[in-house]
């Protein structure tokens, strides 16, 4: 079962899509899982044949427990005699049970020893138990509230769609882990949108309908490219230090219709055209809000832009998703007073902000971000 | 059945206790310095020379080491010395004797001799009796094995713990913290000896275990009736011996609260709170939900200033405060 975020516990096997037998590759989906935050595809990362199925549908587990094997390479022909080392992707042992997944050896829980006592006993994953404790450490209690929590909702597994209440609890802890762990710097920079406005409209003009670019896209745009200029801000805050990411993958923030928020990723967004871009966008909303999202779209996001689109406040101070170490914000765009060649104009206006992670990088540096988002929207053509 | 109460203090619980030992017992007599003609520096023995004459209550010469040697003597051959030293800070000078002759003699004698001698002496600030006077060496004591080191913090082990270490053939030291002879309330009529081994749960709580002992005891119990009103329960353990230590029972309380404060009027670097510390972390580490908190005295000769001495101490407030940041971190 993996985990399709920090504040994930567990997960139901609702789809199997591939049978025992069948081949696999990279990159196929084999399986949909439920979670606190809706359905997921899960995708697979080795070449092989899908050996055998542990979990059926239905069934709730940790994240962590094993739900199917795979061997690797070429199914093994049954009258070749022994065939070079036949060397199985995935853990060799017979009938291992379902275990949570231990902490790896770069991340380093604060975990109370009650607490991962407690854990262990209850098949807890305390990876996605937030603290309570000192320094944001697991208590005993935090374990036994996760596993009420989860025992909640055990009575709706194998239903499909998400349960609001849920989710609100995933948001909770996220957003509750973040503020207490994460101190937060905000910067806030106008950005004049004539130029990138006058060249949609122009770019618009000649499309069909189908094919139109909204605005969000050159936000979008201009936020990746910023981050390959200021790169420090684009990354995680692990074993407490800040590990940047060569890859640009922006967590697209979502509201859904049902109440709750996503933000998953689109990736490589500085190597896309504008119109790659449109189509991730679109596809990434429409699979979203019908919960058919893939688990590496929840993990992969190494930075979260939260755009308000038309009818929306004009700037947002948006709450870091632990671990990304920022989170940039764009108002509406609105009419506004400004000041060109020396004299007031209104000028359609988006108020752009940068919440950062003061541990890993400073204000500086969200300056330098939110200028060169600024110099990126003033040549839209290049986006 | 209920036996009727009076109202007494912790002085008069202790100067019951010797009374009733040197009727009980031939063998039991009290010395030390002032204990007859000024009847104690902290009045415990005040009335005693009038009731049971020079022969058992005597006065000694200023010499810790002469007074203290001589009643390991009298223990030896037969007797039930009580012996009164003023203040722990005093006692060094006897520490020859209590260390080296009171608490080996058993053990070199292979078992032949006993060493049935009590020490009373008084520990503790509070009293404005500055550096020479004031500081909790108690810890150090339970650091030598062949003694036994008791703290009464209560009218009742005040009254009781007395007689059951003079039955005890080895040799006890009793700590009276000084702020205590003055504390009233009520003792049983019938109130005697009590048991000197174990700790005592002295107030039941689910959110955290403070462990603590003599002195501040009462300040613990103040802390704890605050920090209910702020929904935290505190239980409070009244450790009593300090040596030895009741294990099971810290544990015990630890593996129900998950979190365990231990206050200590002495000084923090190798103290008995360091002690206790280290045990809780090898026989209940899988209990905790935090690293076990210490708060101790301040690590400076006891001041004699009021607000100093006061802040040089834990205090109900900070004990509270200390209490708080363990079970409520944010």
């Amino acid at each position: 079962m993996p985990s399709l975020g920090a504040d994930m516990e567990k997960g139901t096997v609702v789809e199997w899509l591939k049978k025992p037998g069948e081949k696999i590759a990279r990159g196929d989906v084999v399986a949909v899982v439920e979670t606190q935050k809706g359905a997921f595809e899960v995708e697979i990362f080795e070449d092989g044949v899908l050996s055998e199925i542990l979990v059926p549908v239905g069934t709730e587990v940790p994240v962590g427990a094993v739900l199917a094997r795979i061997e690797s390479g070429e199914a093994k022909p049954l009258a070749t005699p022994a065939p070079p080392a036949p060397r199985p992707a995935v853990a060799p042992s017979p009938t291992p049970p379902p275990r949570p997944s231990l902490p790896s050896a770069g991340e380093r829980l604060r975990l109370s020893p009650a607490a991962a006592r407690r854990a262990a006993e209850l098949d807890v994953d305390p990876h996605s138990v937030t603290g309570s404790g000192q320094g944001g450490a697991i208590t005993l209690a935090d374990i036994e509230a996760a596993v009420a929590r989860a025992g909640r909702t055990t009575g709706e597994k194998g239903r499909r769609g998400f349960d609001p209440s849920a989710m609100r609890q995933a948001i909770a802890s996220a957003m509750a882990r973040s503020k207490r762990e994460i101190p937060h710097y905000y910067l806030g920079l106008p950005i004049d949108m004539s130029r990138a406005l006058q060249w949609l409209a122009a770019e618009n003009a000649r499309r069909d309908v189908e094919n139109r670019l909204l605005a969000g896209v050159l936000l979008l745009k201009a936020t990746a490219l910023a981050l390959k200029d200021v790169p420090e801000l684009n990354g995680f805050w692990v074993e407490g230090g800040p590990r940047l990411s060569t890859g640009i993958h922006v967590g697209w923030a979502i509201s859904l219709r049902g109440g709750g928020l996503m933000a998953p990723a689109i990736h490589d967004v500085d190597g896309k055209s504008i119109d790659q871009l449109m189509a991730a966008l679109r596809d990434l909303v429409v699979r979203a809000r019908t919960a058919r999202l893939r688990g590496s779209e929840m993990t992969d996001p190494t930075v979260t832009v939260t755009s308000l689109g038309e009818r929306g406040a004009e700037r947002v101070y948006g709450v870091i998703y632990p671990p990304q170490l920022a989170i940039v914000g764009f108002g509406a765009v609105r009419p506004a007073p400004a000041v060109v060649d020396g004299a007031v104009a209104a000028r359609p206006t988006v108020y752009a902000t940068v919440s950062g992670d003061h541990r890993a990088s400073d204000g500086v540096s969200g300056s330098r971000l939110l200028a060169a988002i600024d110099s990126h929207l003033q040549a839209p053509e290049a986006l | 059945m209920s036996a009727a109460r009076r109202k007494t203090t912790y002085r008069e619980a202790v100067r019951d206790a010797i009374r009733e030992a040197m009727l009980r017992d031939p063998r039991v007599f009290l010395m030390g310095e002032d204990v007859g003609r000024y009847g104690g520096c902290y009045a415990v023995s005040k009335g005693l020379l009038q009731e049971f004459g020079e022969e058992r209550i005597r006065d000694t010469p200023l010499s810790e080491s002469g007074f203290v040697g001589a009643g390991i003597g009298a223990a030896l051959n037969g007797m039930r010395p009580i012996v009164e030293v003023m203040s722990v800070n005093f006692s060094l000078l006897a520490l020859d004797q209590i260390v080296n002759n009171a608490a080996t003699i058993p053990h070199m004698s292979g078992g032949q001799f006993a060493v049935p001698l009590v020490i009373r002496m008084a520990t503790g600030s509070g009293r404005q009796l500055a550096a020479q006077h004031s500081h909790s060496l108690e810890g150090w004591y339970a650091h030598i094995p062949g003694l036994k080191v008791l703290a009464p913090a209560t009218l009742e082990d005040a009254r009781g713990m007395l007689w059951s270490a003079l039955e005890d053939p080895n040799p006890v030291l009793i700590f009276e913290h000084v702020q205590l002879y003055n504390m009233e309330g009520e003792l049983d009529d019938a109130a005697g000896a009590v048991p000197i081994s174990g700790a005592a749960i002295r107030r039941p709580g689910r959110d955290l275990s403070i462990v603590t002992y003599g002195g501040s005891l009462s300040k613990c119990l103040a802390a704890a009736t605050v920090l209910a009103g702020e929904g935290i329960e505190a239980e409070v353990i009244d450790l009593r011996s300090l040596r030895p230590l009741d294990d099971p029972t810290i544990m015990a309380s630890v593996a129900r609260t998950r979190r365990v404060l231990i206050v200590d009027e002495g000084w923090r670097s190798g103290g008995i709170s360091a002690e206790i510390s280290a045990r809780i972390v090898e026989q209940a580490f899988y209990e905790l939900d935090a690293p076990p908190a210490r708060l101790c005295g301040v690590e400076v000769p006891i001041p004699y200033p009021k607000h100093l001495e006061d802040a040089s101490v834990p205090q109900a407030e900070s004990i509270r405060a200390a209490a708080r940041a363990l079970v409520r971190p944010t």
